[in-house]
């Protein structure tokens, strides 16, 4: 008997310690990003995320150019992203919620998002770059190719399922007898969307978009392969610029001297802050709207 | 405000559906279009060859992936060894102690840890492994990829074991099971599929991962089976081959690209499959 109850807590203890390990694990991540960063933050002040120089010759490393970088395309990916999932939202949560095309459909979305990251950067190079550079031609400008726009449409395909797995799951949440209510009132099909269910859904949506902007901001492999790797700040979408993750895949395995190294996993840092923000509200807002649907 | 005609609504209500069906196509064609287009340009590519000799030098014909898929197995391995055992037990932590304030605690450490982009992972591998040993190593690129796969298998152990019925246990219990004895041999294998659904999508995500291992793993053009040294890996042999200016290089990227395809699809498929068919449903 008394082997079995020391077992018992032997195994009460390994669950208590390995669940402690996990949050230990996520303060050590952030508190080694913070002591490997400490050259940079003492050196860099505020001006990190106001200049735009980033120099290693100079010594300078000022990160506005690939915050304003992360910022413009994981925005406009979201905007693309958001239009393209509330539409397979409606489709998938609305009208055809059984059936073949309903089930194609979902699958393409699930596989959409199983492509490794390397993979769409691979197709962005080969097909979406000469389209860019033909619109550019087209315009007149620069043909590079690749820039912010090349990377923002890329990325909105690649972030889109989050989104749109999501608002389909919020959609079909929504109570049949207050559709029925609206119908019998005389509201079509489309006006039961969009004054019913979207009004209904639309803090789980918002919280499924909070999480495909989470996977925006930090995606890496396939943006590097297509954003130009410019170090220079801009806001024309045509021209090429850098992100924060891209410059970090780009130059850490060849940053020599403290403050280059410091001021990357600074740049890590950030990155880690803003996106577990973003992730957290995301969660909080889903959990939120889904509680209220199933008490 | 005046009231639009009962018409012009029908219309509107026409035009609304087709408009979603064309934005839901647009989003979903581009898969149609990945999918044939790597199958096609990589299955040429494929021999026995391909899948078993080493990298040629630039302007040589022939060359292989051998080190990448032996690299990236080698990774994987080491990452599921270190993730499976840990995040399964953070999932019936979880599970049975989800409610209390550690509980909430893991899940929400967990949930973050899920969010964090993988590159920050790698740098964090960097900071842990690398830098201490010295040199990029096969181990390091195994933390961080474990880093990425605990989170999945952990929130799905716990979303698995949630579904198991308070009654099977306390069967157990009421016949003097002790408490270790009915979680190990009564409610984890209730759970068996739902838990390796979560190590196959957690294996699924980590094999495509290229980021982390670019200042870990580094990458090896030679067969390595070391853990203290560098090793290839597909993602990132696709990375290189891909952003070179050799066509013969492509050549090369469509077929690995094609190779971690199937497997990421393969698995993303089996997935399904154990989770539909061995249902845990009670």
């Amino acid at each position: 008997m008394r082997i079995e109850r020391d077992s018992g807590s032997a195994f009460r203890t390994l669950l208590v310690l390995v669940g402690l390990g996990v949050s230990v694990l996520l303060a050590a991540i952030f508190l080694s990003l913070l002591l490997f960063s400490r050259p940079a933050l003492l050196k860099n002040g505020l001006r990190f995320i106001t200049g735009t120089e980033w120099n290693p010759v100079t010594g300078n490393f000022q990160a506005l150019a690939f915050v304003a970088g992360t910022l413009l395309t994981s925005f406009i990916a979201l905007a693309i992203a958001t239009a393209l999932s509330l539409a397979l939202a409606i489709l998938l949560g609305h009208y055809f919620r059984t059936g073949a095309l309903a089930a194609v459909m979902k699958t393409a979305v699930e596989l959409l998002a199983g492509i490794p990251s390397v993979v769409y950067g691979f197709i962005g190079l080969f097909f979406l770059v000469p389209a860019v550079r033909a619109l550019q031609l087209a315009l007149g400008a620069p043909p590079y190719g690749v820039g912010i726009l090349t990377a923002s449409v890329l990325l909105a395909f690649m972030i889109l399922p989050y989104s749109a797995s999501i608002g389909r799951e919020m959609i079909s949440l929504v109570p049949a007898d207050l559709k029925e209510a609206a119908l019998s009132l005389g509201a079509t099909p489309s006006e039961v969307v969009r004054k019913v269910s979207l009004p209904y859904a639309r803090s789980g949506i918002l919280g499924g978009v909070l999480l495909s902007l989470g996977r925006a901001l930090g995606e890496t492999m396939a943006v590097t392969m297509v954003v130009g790797n410019a170090h220079n700040l801009t806001l024309n979408l045509l021209s090429p610029g850098n992100t924060m993750a891209s410059l970090i895949a780009n130059e850490f395995s060849e940053a020599t001297g403290e403050v280059y190294l410091a001021s990357l996993i600074e740049i890590a840092l950030l990155l880690f802050l803003v996106s577990t923000a973003i992730n957290i509200v995301g969660k909080l807002i889903i959990k939120r709207t889904s509680a209220a649907v199933h008490p | 405000m005046r009231e639009a005609s009962l018409g012009s609504r029908l219309r509107g209500d026409k035009a609304f559906k087709a408009g979603m069906l064309a934005l839901s196509l647009v989003a979903t064609l581009p898969l149609a279009f990945i999918l044939g287009f790597i199958m096609v340009r990589g299955a040429s590519s494929i021999n026995w060859r391909f899948l078993t000799a080493l990298p040629a030098p630039v302007g040589e014909a022939g060359g292989g992936i051998a080190n990448a898929l032996v690299g990236t197995v080698l990774l994987i391995l080491i990452g599921s060894l270190i993730s499976i055992p840990l995040g399964v037990i953070a999932g019936i932590f979880l599970a049975e102690r989800g409610r209390t304030r550690l509980g909430s605690v893991t899940r929400l450490a967990v949930e973050t840890l899920m969010g964090i982009p993988s590159i920050v992972l790698g740098i964090v591998a960097y900071i842990w492994v690398v830098r201490p040993l010295k040199g990029f190593s096969a181990f390091s690129g195994g933390i961080a990829l474990a880093m990425i796969m605990l989170p999945v298998i952990t929130l799905t152990t716990e979303e698995t074991l949630l579904l198991i019925p308070v009654s099977l246990r306390e069967a157990a219990l009421a016949l003097g099971v002790s408490y270790p004895r009915t979680i190990l041999r009564v409610v984890l294998p209730a759970g068996l599929s739902g838990i390796l659904t979560g190590v196959l999508l957690a294996v699924a995500r980590g094999v495509g991962e290229s980021a982390p291992l670019l200042f870990t793993a580094f990458g090896n053009p030679f067969l390595s089976v070391s853990i203290l040294k560098p090793v290839a890996s597909l993602p990132l042999t696709i990375f290189n081959y891909a952003t070179s200016p050799y066509p013969e290089w492509h050549a090369l990227a469509w077929g690995a690209s094609f190779v971690l395809l199937v497997f990421v699809l393969a698995l993303n498929l089996v997935t399904k499959l154990v989770s539909s068919k061995w249902k845990v449903q009670f």
